[in-house]
């Protein structure tokens, strides 16, 4: 079981607000699902089996990419050929 | 609303006819499937005006192989939901069954395709999202194998899950768009580099098909496992060999599948932070205020709920329990699927336990997560898996669904091609 305090610290490392008239509800059904999430502890150990597919990583070379202003069209505030962002200090 | 079912978010031509296998065909295209210069929601409001500046490798295909794309189509927010309910759209209804849900996630697909709205439609399957709403509206989906076609473009909810297939009327139709989608694609690293060149053979003489006791146990409509069961038999008149068989990873499938895809979805929907696509935040507010101001604005509840879920499983203290867990689980499923394909060929069972809820009906999130419980395997596992309509129950439509070995989606067409031929 886990409070509606954890529920919170654990939305803000991820950015999300609960609003505390949700608060409630979201923490009852979060703890229903961790309860069916619990049929994992039958689980044995074991091994994690290797899966066939493997990281491919290509050679570290320039190679043509789409176009800045392709990329900044989309973005809500820009400047001088950049995206603005919040304030981070 | 856009259309008799809402089954489109953009409804307009997005490419016109052209010559090459598909010509004088349309194809509806979900809309978490980037496509150039046309709106990419995901279903969302954090994507509220987001236009790709590059195509999907498979919409590249399709609009090289003739077809007309006719729109996009509805889906439950970033592919969260069996219901195409979670939609910021408004939800999606099911031409089938009047006040139903057409199911999920690419339910807006599903219903272009029964509904006549388009013949062909791509969609996308992270834990069921392209067979249960096949299912639920009367027609054919398949889910790939992993790794054989592209994901590059597709908006990534949870990458060692997801893959696109096709959707459409008859078994012929699926297997023609495969064989457009199906091809290399080196900016998908995941990608294994085999193309699908196949037409459907309807000869299974000798076929062996497992059917697990698992898919038709508790929560699984007694009526739905009576049409399947049916459905078995029939194949069984044609020529295949019925093995009963046991999966037992069953057991704990949907609770690896759920931390899973919860846990990828939290990493990958971190980078929707209003500051390079969607609505912006207030650039002049601290960037933790900021970002929360525009995700919790962005986000409906269902997807707010899946990545606090996965936040959690991957914290400091609890990924042992429930993450590292899940992947002992996930190799569980895994083994299960690689020593029953040892025995047999394929699998067969029900693609859902029930037939279309009607709107409104799942409102608890375990219970909807518990509908996905026979779908999810194919995709712990990779292997392909289809659903072909095989009946009704109360009207509605019953699909049957088949799973192959890795990279036989071939076998898996077969199969589903002699059963739609024998019951016509």
């Amino acid at each position: 079981m886990v409070d509606e305090g954890e529920v919170r610290r654990v939305a803000g490392l991820a950015d999300i607000r609960i609003p505390d008239d949700e608060l409630a509800a979201f923490t009852a059904s979060f703890n229903r699902i961790l309860e069916y999430f619990d049929i994992l502890d039958t689980v044995g150990e074991g091994t994690v089996a290797e899966r066939e597919i493997h990281t491919v990583l290509r050679e570290d070379e320039p190679c043509p990419s789409l176009p800045r202003e392709a990329i900044l069209e989309n973005a809500p505030a820009g400047e001088d050929g950049f995206v603005r962002a919040p304030r981070v200090m | 609303m856009e259309g008799p079912y809402n089954a489109y978010i953009t409804r307009r031509q997005i490419c016109g006819a052209g010559d090459g296998p598909l010509a004088g065909r349309t194809v509806a295209v979900k809309d978490n499937i980037s496509t150039a210069g046309c709106e990419t929601t995901c279903g969302s409001r954090i994507l509220a005006g987001y236009i790709p500046p590059y195509d999907a490798h498979a919409v590249a295909l399709v609009r090289a192989s003739g077809a007309e794309i006719n729109g996009k189509t509805n889906m439950d927010e970033f592919g969260m939901g069996t219901t195409t309910e979670n939609s910021a759209f408004g939800p999606t209804l099911n031409p089938r069954g009047e006040g139903r849900v057409p199911g999920g996630s690419s339910g807006g697909s599903a219903a272009a395709v029964a509904g006549g709205l388009a013949d062909l439609a791509l969609g996308t399957d992270t834990g069921g999202s392209i067979r249960c709403p096949a299912a639920f509206c009367g027609i054919v989906g398949l889910k790939p194998t992993y790794g054989r076609v592209s994901r590059y473009g597709l908006v990534a909810y949870a990458n060692s899950l997801e893959t696109i297939g096709p959707m459409g009327r008859t078994v012929a139709d699926v297997s023609a768009l495969l064989r457009v989608i199906a091809r290399p694609d080196p900016r998908d690293t995941t990608m294994r580099g085999r193309p699908y060149e196949h037409d459907p053979v309807r000869e299974i003489e000798g076929r062996r098909i497992g059917v697990p006791a698992e898919f038709f146990g508790e929560g699984v409509d007694p009526r739905v496992a009576t049409t399947v069961r049916a459905a078995i038999d029939r194949l069984a008149s044609l020529g295949a060999e019925i093995v009963p068989v046991s999966m037992p990873s069953m057991r704990y499938a949907l609770a690896a599948y759920y931390v899973t895809c919860t846990s990828e979805a939290s990493s990958n929907l971190a980078r929707y932070d209003g500051v390079r696509y969607g609505p912006g935040g207030q650039t002049a507010r601290p960037w933790h205020d900021a970002f929360t101001d525009v995700r919790s604005a962005g986000f409906g509840p269902e997807v707010r709920r899946r990545i606090v879920l996965g936040t959690f499983a991957l914290s400091a203290g609890y990924y042992g329990k429930y993450y590292g867990k899940a992947q002992a689980a996930r190799a569980g499923v895994a083994a299960d699927f690689a020593r029953l394909f040892g025995e047999v060929d394929l699998l067969a069972g029900p693609t859902m336990p029930t037939v279309a809820f009607r709107l409104g009906e799942l409102a608890d999130p375990l219970s909807m997560y518990l509908a996905d419980i026979l779908t999810v395997p194919a995709n712990l596992a990779g292997v392909p898996a289809i659903s072909v309509p095989c009946g009704t129950v109360d009207g509605l439509p019953v699909g049957l669904q088949l799973m192959g070995r890795p990279f036989d989606d071939e076998g898996v067409v077969d199969v589903a091609a002699a059963y739609e031929g024998a019951a016509a």
